[in-house]
């Protein structure tokens, strides 16, 4: 079964609106972008449970949390950007210091974006969020684990912060592939070497597994789409089966999903880890989202560029 | 005693305020840290709507159709946790562990940690904006619970003051009061020289808020205001409260350097010198009239 690709932020909004019917306690918050961010499915639905809060994002944060001491499951929506940065500290001791109820759902994460430029390109969100105790963090990779987490978070009962790409992406799944909170998905069987990837990285990175294959390098890739908690036991296997990890992010690499992997490989079986993402710089507009990150080491040839750096490394060592 | 328009017992509630202040005196210089002087203006005000105002059931703190409140100025907790112990939400021993480890009274207000407490607090600003979520939600439910909010004169140099301020007025939240402290005095010195605020009440007003001015250690004044906030009219309320800080205590009034820091010992004992010659005479005028 193929289907066309689609943006994940455009599976958030359906799926909120599905929601909206069974559970009457949801209700929406936005920051005037609804459009982007899709909550206008939800809105246009049920008007009563939506609230356009205007280009007030840190009244939103505390908005919600307000709400959600009252009963209300808030889902609040914005850019990544200003959700975790504009807002970060409202998200912060508002609703995750109190554990409150709210989903924080933000979409037009990384460079991806393109054409808005560094005022919108968020690459710091997955650090910040992070190290926020109590916070889940999520970063689902396709059409079908996007609307699988959105249900599962509305049925969670706590903070979560979830990251969506603007972008159209490729169906990587079925519509009944197992998700877990936590889990990675092993999307390729391998022992050469192990990408974990996150977001639509994913996509890359199965792309990059075939290029090394035909190489002779059996890379394992697995997707992350659970930051946090991040599931060590999947890390440790893969350092330990495949003796070396490249992680790929559309995201700073400093603190995000190559920060939480090299964490859990240090402490419990350290192995080489190369990080794939943003390097410690602000990036630029582009018309073309993927001539945009190929120009700043952003795709697929860029790991297969970095796995096969490993792998000589590796032989090195060995001889 | 509750959500009650009859005339507040005016002496009544100045002996609860007079005990209170003593309380936040010794709690502040017990814990080694705390701010006297934004509790004692704020907390004649506290005393009226625990005491006199709002619907709320110490043996059963979270529940649902409660009057709540919102220290948004949550530098000033004392002043809402003595009121809470009074009331009898937790016992009055709990106060001398105020900022201990593992206390249920944390230096800033946190709902998880102490009943009564309908907000976690301290980052100013913010509990303004969460009131505004404590309403709609009241409003969405059709539930006719009343939101009250403190906030204090330097607070609303946060712009996301401003920001709630708006989006109240635009969803008509008309059971959100906000108390402001006028204190006039801020961290560093008097608000007016280091970033004015004045005038506030055109300002809330300006944003769509029924706004009324009175003297905020004044409780008849602060009853009268607090009932005609009540009355709907599609707006939400502002009482722009003048208040002195450090009120009550003579070497603290209007001190910049009470804003925050215990007393030393022999200021304690002078503080609450003070206080037990006010009660005396408080319960003297009882006993004449
Ligand atoms: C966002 C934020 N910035 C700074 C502080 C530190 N701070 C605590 S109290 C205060 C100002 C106090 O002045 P005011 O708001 O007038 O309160 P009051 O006079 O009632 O104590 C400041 C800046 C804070 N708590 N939150
Ligand atoms: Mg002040």
């Amino acid at each position: 079964m193929s289907r066309d690709p689609v943006a994940n932020r455009v599976i958030y909004g359906r799926t909120l609106a599905e929601l909206g019917a069974k559970n009457p306690n949801i209700v929406v918050l936005e920051a005037d972008i609804a459009k982007s961010t899709n909550t206008f499915q939800f809105g246009d639905r049920f008007p009563d449970r939506f609230f356009n809060m205007g280009a007030a994002e840190q009244n939103m944060m505390c908005v919600a949390a307000g709400l959600a001491t009252t009963g209300k499951i808030p889902f609040a929506s914005t850019f990544v950007m200003f959700a975790s940065l504009r807002a970060s500290e409202q998200v912060r001791t508002s609703i995750a210091y109190p554990r409150l109820n709210v989903k924080i759902v933000a979409t037009n994460a990384g460079v991806e974006i393109c054409g808005d430029g560094v005022s919108h390109q968020a690459a710091e969100d997955l650090a910040v969020m992070r190290a926020i105790p109590n916070m889940l963090v999520l970063s689902p990779s396709d059409p079908v684990t996007t609307r699988i987490a959105t249900e599962t978070i509305a049925e969670y009962d706590g903070p979560v912060f979830m990251r969506l790409g603007r972008q159209d992406v490729p169906y990587l799944y079925e519509d009944d592939v197992q998700f877990e909170i936590g889990k990675m998905i092993r999307v390729r069987e391998g022992d050469d070497l192990t990408i974990i990837a996150t977001g639509h990285m994913v996509t890359q990175a199965m792309q990059a597994a075939g290029i090394l294959a035909e190489k002779g390098i059996n890379a394992r890739v697995l997707d992350c789409h659970t930051i946090k908690p991040i599931d060590v036991e999947a890390i440790v296997a893969a350092a330990r089966e495949t003796g070396a990890i490249v992680t790929a992010e559309d995201h700073s690499i400093h603190g995000g999903l190559g920060g939480a992997v090299c964490e859990v490989v240090s402490r419990h079986h350290p192995v080489p880890v190369s990080r794939m993402g943003v390097a410690d710089r602000f990036c630029s507009s582009g018309r073309d989202w993927r001539k945009l990150m190929a120009h700043y080491n952003l795709d697929h040839a860029e790991i297969v560029r970095q796995a096969e750096q490993l792998m000589s490394e590796r032989k090195r060592v060995c001889r | 005693m509750n959500q009650s328009n009859d005339k507040p017992d005016v002496r009544r509630l100045q002996r609860i305020a007079t005990k209170l202040r003593g309380n936040i005196v010794k709690m502040i210089e017990i814990a080694g840290s705390g701010h006297n002087g934004g509790a004692m203006s704020a907390i004649d005000m506290i005393v009226y709507l625990y005491f006199h105002q709002m619907r709320v059931r110490p043996d059963e703190p979270r529940w649902p159709d409660r009057d709540r409140f919102v220290m948004s100025k949550g530098h000033c907790c004392p002043a809402l946790y003595v009121a809470l112990a009074e009331r009898g939400f937790f016992a009055e021993e709990v106060l001398w562990t105020l900022r201990d480890i593992e206390s249920a009274l944390q230096g800033h207000p946190d709902m998880k940690k102490t009943p009564g407490v309908d907000m976690t607090t301290g980052s100013l600003g913010q509990g303004v904006s969460s009131a505004v979520g404590i309403a709609l939600g009241g409003k969405l439910d059709d539930k006719e619970y009343n939101t009250f909010v403190m906030c204090s004169d330097g607070e609303m140099q946060e712009g996301q003051v401003w920001e709630a301020a708006m989006a109240a007025a635009h969803h008509k939240l008309e059971r959100m009061i906000v108390l402001v402290d006028n204190n006039k005095l801020q961290t560093d010195g008097p608000t007016a020289s280091i970033n004015n605020v004045e005038p506030i009440a055109p300002k809330w007003e300006a944003f769509g808020w029924n706004a009324h001015a009175i003297d905020g250690h004044d409780f008849a004044q602060i009853h009268e205001a607090v009932q005609r906030c009540l009355v709907p009219n599609g707006k939400p309320s502002v009482i722009v409260a003048e208040t002195v800080k450090g009120k009550g205590i003579s070497f603290m009034e209007n001190q910049v350097d009470f804003h925050s820091g215990p007393t030393k010992p022999e200021q304690t004992e002078q503080a609450l010198r003070e206080l037990d010659e006010r009660m005396r005479s408080l319960e003297q005028e009882e006993v004449r009239s």
